[in-house]
Order: structure tokens, then sequence, then C-alpha cells
């Protein structure tokens, strides 16, 4: 059974409320049977210096991806993953993490791949609840694992590969880079303050608009009320609910929190995350890549 | 200019050594919790560079803030100092084990300690390869300004 929805009216206004919880709901609900928390950051170590009380970690790296292939973990190692932190094809999952959640987003979204019903993000993440004074720990949780089915991961509706952008933008889709404004123009291909990761190309995909994935987040890494999210993405770039929209960052871990945003708050049918990002388009061979900060046109061939 | 000081099949030295046999004996996890060991050891600033911010370069490689600032003494003894924060306690590792394990080397041992020494370590695959990036930048920052600070004294 399903834990509880948080009624906060903010999360009210979204089209999918159940999707967030606050603070305040999961002091109030640690410990439920059906409940799983999960911490999932950007430092690998974050949290073993201290976490929410019986909360488990999954690392997005070393946990999610596979160790050979640039790829996600299939069904068989996904079942060991959550059966190993205890958590079951019905669990409630509340997903929390650093840096505004991320990570948490990525590990939310691929969650979603595998059909994970009931997968929600702790609104404001791990410094919200730091920042509140709520309690933390380093003790280990007391897990008992549990059978997980293998789940076959769907790589349809909310995943693009290159060659779904290429034939999206054929098509006319819309794409919105969620990069900083120098990843976008091309004066960088990383992020400021992260390390090269290997593009050999700078720029954006023709036509993406660029609306950094931050312009989501408020003040204190919980997300925008609807009116603002309105303001910047139905308003902002004409998307509407049936929009067919590709988010894209540099490996599709800022692009997985707008998708959230798209998807979950907004409620918009048709958005997939490009996890290949700029990593993989900025060293392609021959697809097409606009420099400056104009968003520059794609000529259908 | 040759591309790096390092030979290729050079000595480790000892406390890199040790340093480097303490991880690798340990299964994955348990490298993992060595680290986070380290991080804790990072020792705090001396108080004359406390007020200093400038004088520290940042280590832009790395995820999160991470500043180093390097000194060698009148015997040529290498004193490496960063800083990071808490919240990055991976950074905060790395640094520690270079600050631990370059203590008390000398300007020129510390130029011949190997660049993939952070590859040595055994910690790719409990960390990734792409966070060790940011420990491999960090050495070679150091010893760029080894470098820099011996050139001027000689």
């Amino acid at each position: 059974m399903a834990a509880e929805a948080d009624t906060t009216p903010k999360f009210a206004e979204y089209a999918h409320p159940n999707r967030l919880v606050s603070t305040e709901w999961l002091a109030e609900h640690l410990g439920d049977t059906d409940l799983v928390v999960v911490e999932s950051d950007e430092d690998v170590l974050l949290y073993e210096t201290g976490h929410i009380p019986g909360a488990v970690k999954i690392d997005w790296h070393t946990d999610l991806n596979d160790p050979v292939t640039r790829d996600y973990i299939f069904g068989e190692e996904f079942a060991v993953l959550a059966g190993s932190r205890g958590i079951d094809r019905n669990s409630t999952v509340v997903i929390y993490g650093d840096k505004s959640n991320w990570w948490a987003a990525y590990t939310l979204w691929v969650f979603s791949l595998f059909g994970h019903e009931d997968v929600r993000l702790l609104d404001g993440g791990r410094d919200k609840w730091i920042a509140e004074g709520r309690e933390i720990t380093t003790d280990q949780p007391d897990v008992t694992p549990v059978e997980y089915p293998i789940a076959e991961r769907s790589d349809v509706e909310i995943r693009a590969f290159k060659d779904d952008v290429l034939e999206h933008l054929d098509a006319g889709g819309k794409l919105i880079d969620v990069r900083s404004p120098e990843e976008y123009s091309g004066e960088r291909t990383t992020a400021p303050a992260y390390p090269e990761e290997g593009a050999l190309r700078a720029g954006h995909i023709p036509s993406a608009h660029n609306v950094p994935w931050a312009k989501a987040a408020a003040e204190d890494g919980t997300f925008k009320p609807l009116a603002d999210l309105n303001a910047i993405y139905r308003e902002g770039l004409g998307l509407d609910d049936s929009s067919d929209v590709i988010a894209y960052c540099r490996i599709g871990e800022r692009s997985s929190h707008t998708w959230f945003v798209l998807t979950h708050l907004l409620g918009f049918e048709g958005v997939r995350n490009y996890d290949g990002s700029w990593t993989e388009w900025g060293s392609a061979v021959r697809v097409p890549i606009v420099q400056g900060s104009d968003r520059g046109e794609h000529v259908a061939k | 200019m040759p591309l790096s000081d390092s030979t290729p099949n050079a000595e480790l030295h000892p406390a890199l050594a040790e340093i480097r046999d303490g991880f690798l004996e340990l299964g994955q996890k348990d490298r993992l919790l060595l680290l986070l060991e380290f991080s804790n050891e990072l020792p705090e600033l001396p108080g004359r560079y406390g007020e200093h911010p400038d004088l520290f370069e940042k280590v832009v490689e790395c995820q999160s803030p991470v500043f180093i600032f390097v000194e060698v003494d009148e015997n040529q003894i290498v004193h490496l100092y960063a800083t990071a924060p808490q919240e990055a306690p991976t950074t905060r590792g790395f640094a520690s084990i270079l600050a631990q394990g370059l203590a008390g080397l000398t300007a020129e041992e510390v130029l011949a300690v190997p660049d993939d020494y952070p590859q040595m370590l055994g910690l790719t695959q409990a960390v990734s390869p792409l966070r060790i990036r940011g420990m491999t930048a960090m050495l070679a920052r150091t010893k760029r300004q080894v470098r820099e600070k011996t050139a001027s004294v000689i």
C-alpha cells in the first residue's frame, strides 16, 4: 500500500501533486512500513557523513550506470539493487539529495525507466532538511532485503537517444538545453567549476531553447510555485501539455531535474530526457551544432 | 620541457606507497570508508593562511570547490594546504591524501610523483573514474605550483 499523499497546498497546484513530499511530511512518516527513503548525491561520500535516519543510499554512478557500457543497468541488476535497499515493487520511494535534488531527480528518472510507480522527491532535498535542523545520523540503516521483480526497462517514453533527437529535429520538435549560458553559447563545454568530461565541440543543438535547470528552483532548492513555472515554460517557450519536448544537458542529470518539472509539475505528456546529452552530441560525427547565444535553425534534410 | 616530470617506472615514495597499499588491501566498500577517514583528517588551514584566500588556487576540475596552496620552505620541503567544504567529502578526501602523502617530501620528490598516482589507489570502481579526475587535476596543479616556486628560488 502506498503512503498517503502530502497535502501541502503548493503541491496541490501541480499536475501530479503526489510526486513531491515536504520535509514536514517526511519527518512525520519516517519509519512507515511501505516507505523507503533514498539519498542520491553528487558526492559519493556525502551520505556517509550523515543522512536522514533510516535512509538508504543509491549512487547515480556506481549503482545506476552499467560499469562497462555507457548505459543504465538492466532489469536484473535493478531488481537486485532495489531489493537490497528494502524496496519492493509497491514501496513508496522518497528520494532526496544534494545540489537542489539534481541527482535525486536523476535517480527518480531511472526508477521511472523501470516503471516503478510510486516514486517521489523531497522538495528542497538534503540541504533544506539540514537547514531546518532536522535529525541526521551516520548509523547504517537496518535493511531487510526484499524481492523486487525483474521489470523491463523501457527506453521509449521518457528517454531519448541521439537518433531520436535527430528525428525530433527533423520533425520540428522542441528542445530545451538546460545548461549554463556559457555552455550553450559554446564558450565552454563543461558547467562552470565542473570537470572536463570530454566533448570535442562546443555549442548547442540547433533550435534548442536555453533554460538553465535552476530557473525552476527557488533559493532554498524547492521547486518554484506553479505560476512561476508556467511563466517560464508555457508563456516563455510556448509549450503546452501536448508538446513533444526533449531536454538535455551534459550527461543527463540536470535535465532530469527539468524532465521532472515538465512531466510531473506541469503535466506535459511527451517529455524525454536525452541522457547522452552534450558529452555525446558534442563529440558525435556530422551532427548539427550552433554556436553563440542565438538558437539557430535546423534545416530538415 | 617534457610533458611530465615523472619517469614511468620510478619507485613510488614510501609514504605514497603506504597510502596506496592501505586502499588496495581493502574491499570496495571499505575503500570508500577509508577515503572518508582521510576526508575527516584534512587539517584546518594554519592561521596565517586562513586570512588569505587570495593565495589559494581553485581546482576547477573538481566537482566541488577546492582550493590549494603550495609552499616550498628553505629546505626545499613542500607543504600543501587545501580547503574544501564539509559538503564535499570526496574532494576533501582527495586533498587529504595528497596533503598527507606529500608531507615532508622535497620539491624534487613531489615532482617525481607519477601523474597517474590517483589511479593507483583502487578507487576507480568505488568512486567512479569521473570523480578521480578531480584528484589527478589537484596533483597536476600541486606539481605546477612546486615548479613555479622552485624556479623563482633557484
